[in-house]
């Protein structure tokens, strides 16, 4: 019997709940720990970014507008269907992080358990946060976490798919959109977590996830006027090393012209096995306080 | 092209001698139309190229406000946008004109005033064009009485589309009449063929000459109302209509694509098509137009992008 050919593939991008090759016409090789080609990832470029900010604003004003029980029904949703995938993410993972198939399959359950988590924060995060609070005067002083609006997140280059999955759910899980870069030299499992929302029940738009170079896209997405936060996290790891520092101080400056939120890039990439704090939800949250008349 | 002397009286003469001429006219190849269409739509506009494409086709836009919530107030902050679309820099043209119901005419004068930006009137029952020829006429009196400079006319598509081509010229020819002024003037007249009603292109060209035969100034697509509107291959078999028509008689007549056109790319691409099929004297304000609301807003979106080298959003630029 002849040997099977390989099925070899060219992987694209996630925009708007659509998988559009990018809009550059290029993609790069991703090769696995080892060095060996796996498959070809879409090279997102500056207009691939304009373009899911686009989706991610017209995504927005539904999104936050659903309920919190809502909200969180959609994100343990993802986890089922990640669940439901796990022996394809353990494979990916292992290609990606060079990790034995047990310690990928570690990850991957810690990647569900995440998301289950971050869940259960939908309807949960307005109480700890927000508050009823005494004023000298009759009123009722109401203060409640509002969704930023339209957050660029470089994801971790080292951590593909337990990093990814604790950077997006937190900001997605108040209400944001989201325009996500993958890690550049491990893409894959962002690829197959885009395959997952797209069969899961999140709105097209709500999560874009571009593969390609922070280093490239970032200053776009740091400059652009209609994103109002960015998380820099992804900047650590990229190479060369000492290039990063310059960089991330480049995308804040650039990010101070709308005034944008901003989370730092860490001094190294952080251990995402560890149970994430409330700051990673509250970093892209407004507290709105309203004042309320009594006995009117 | 059939040669013409630039008197149409003969052809004008009965209804028998105009069907003639009209379905005389070459018929339009329906694939090749669309493939051209296309092809042009390919070309790369980049940096100054793209820069003066943009100018250009904000000095181009009617900007359309046709609601039946429309106020006074809506009315005025269109003029004034009109005037200074991007009031945070003063190198931004303002635009064409403003496109509004006759009965909004005067608000929109009195805020232009002497500016140059023209006002221009929606009439003859739009956009249905269902009532009586006394009806549309007086309609078309009072938007030129309250001072529009543009009069933008619907045909009768029922008329048209059962062949009664002679109606539908005399109609355009008395809207003609309607539009001139006290002082002697006149105000121009649009002629709408809402092209999605129409069918086919051999209709559209069709309609083409016997609007231009007609004596109107410009003609245009769609009335916004009804989809398809504007599309790229139906504004150039407009083109190549009013080019044929100056090949014939020396005469120039303008072209407004309206509804449908949404972003800069696409207003580009309209660009290219003009000057590849009428040329470059179709490439002004005064010969070529665009019938948009939301378009002002991508242009001046992407020409902020141009200036300022970061992406712009909507929260920057007035709705509307």
């Amino acid at each position: 019997m002849a040997a099977r050919i390989d099925v070899r593939k060219t992987y694209k991008l996630y925009v708007g709940g659509a998988f559009p090759r990018s809009e550059s016409g290029y993609s790069y090789p991703v090769e696995d720990a080892k060095g060996t080609f796996v498959a070809n990832a879409a090279l997102a470029s500056r207009k691939d970014a304009r373009d899911a900010v686009v989706a991610a604003r017209k995504a927005f004003g539904g999104w936050s507008g659903r309920t919190a029980y809502n909200r969180a029904q959609v994100l343990y949703r993802v986890a089922e269907v990640l669940e439901d995938r796990r022996p394809q993410f353990v494979v990916a993972v292992q290609q990606s992080e060079g990790l034995s198939a047990s310690r990928a399959g570690a990850v991957v359950d810690a990647a569900v358990d995440r998301l289950v988590w971050y869940a259960g924060w939908a309807d949960k995060l307005t109480q700890v946060v927000g508050g009823a609070n005494p004023v000298a005067g009759p009123f009722f002083n109401l203060s409640t976490p509002e969704p930023t609006g339209v957050v660029a997140v470089l994801a971790p280059q080292e951590s593909s798919l337990l990093g990814l999955v604790s950077v997006l759910a937190p900001v997605v899980v108040t209400g944001n959109s989201a325009v996500v870069v993958s890690s550049f030299r491990r893409p894959l499992p962002a690829v197959n977590l885009a395959e997952v929302l797209a069969t899961s029940d999140v709105p097209g738009g709500v999560v874009n996830l571009l593969t390609g170079d922070a280093a490239t896209i970032g200053p776009w997405l740091a400059a652009h006027m209609d994103v109002n936060a960015i998380d820099l996290g992804g900047v650590r790891g990229l190479e060369p090393a000492e290039a990063g520092d310059a960089l991330a101080t480049d995308l804040e400056v650039a990010a101070a012209d709308n005034l944008k939120r901003v989370r730092r890039a860490p001094a190294a990439e952080p251990d995402f096995t560890a149970t994430p704090g409330l700051d990673t939800m509250t970093d892209f949250v407004e507290i709105k306080t309203v004042w309320h008349p009594m006995g009117v | 092209m059939p040669t013409l002397a630039t008197d149409f009286s003969d052809v004008t003469r009965s209804e028998a001698s105009l069907r003639r001429f009209l379905h005389g006219l070459p018929g339009v190849d329906q694939v090749g139309a669309e493939a051209r269409a296309a092809m042009l739509g390919t070309r790369s506009i980049k940096t100054t190229a793209k820069a003066q494409a943009l100018d250009l086709a904000i000095r181009m836009v009617d900007l359309t406000t046709l609601e039946g919530a429309d106020t006074h107030g809506k009315v005025r902050a269109l003029a004034s946008k009109a005037q200074r679309p991007d009031p945070a820099d003063p190198t931004c043209p303002q635009v064409a004109a403003v496109c509004v119901y006759p009965d909004m005419v005067a608000t929109a004068k009195e805020t232009l005033g002497a500016s140059g930006v023209h006002v221009a009137a929606v009439a003859t029952a739009f956009p249905s064009g269902r009532a009586a020829l006394d009806v549309k006429l007086a309609d078309t009196r009072d938007a030129v009485e309250a001072g529009a400079d543009e009069i933008d006319m619907v045909i009768d598509r029922g008329a048209f589309l059962s062949g009664r081509y002679l109606q539908v010229f005399e109609e355009i020819v008395a809207v003609r009449e309607a539009c001139a002024k006290p002082d002697g003037g006149s105000a121009h007249l649009k002629v709408i063929f809402e092209t999605g009603e129409l069918q086919t292109y051999d209709n559209v060209r069709r309609a083409s000459w016997l609007a231009m035969m007609a004596g109107g100034h410009f003609i245009k697509t769609s009335t916004g109302k009804v989809q398809p509107a504007a599309t790229l291959p139906v504004t150039m078999v407009m083109l190549e209509a009013v080019r044929d028509f100056r090949e014939a008689t020396g005469h120039m007549v303008g072209v407004k694509p309206a509804g449908g056109i949404r972003t800069s790319k696409d207003a580009i691409k309209y660009l290219v098509v003009v000057n590849e099929v009428a040329g470059a004297d179709w490439l002004v304000p005064e010969w070529f137009r665009f019938g948009a609301s939301t378009l002002l807003n991508e242009l001046l979106m992407q020409r902020t992008k141009l200036t300022t080298g970061r992406y712009s959003g909507p929260d920057y630029f007035t709705l509307d």
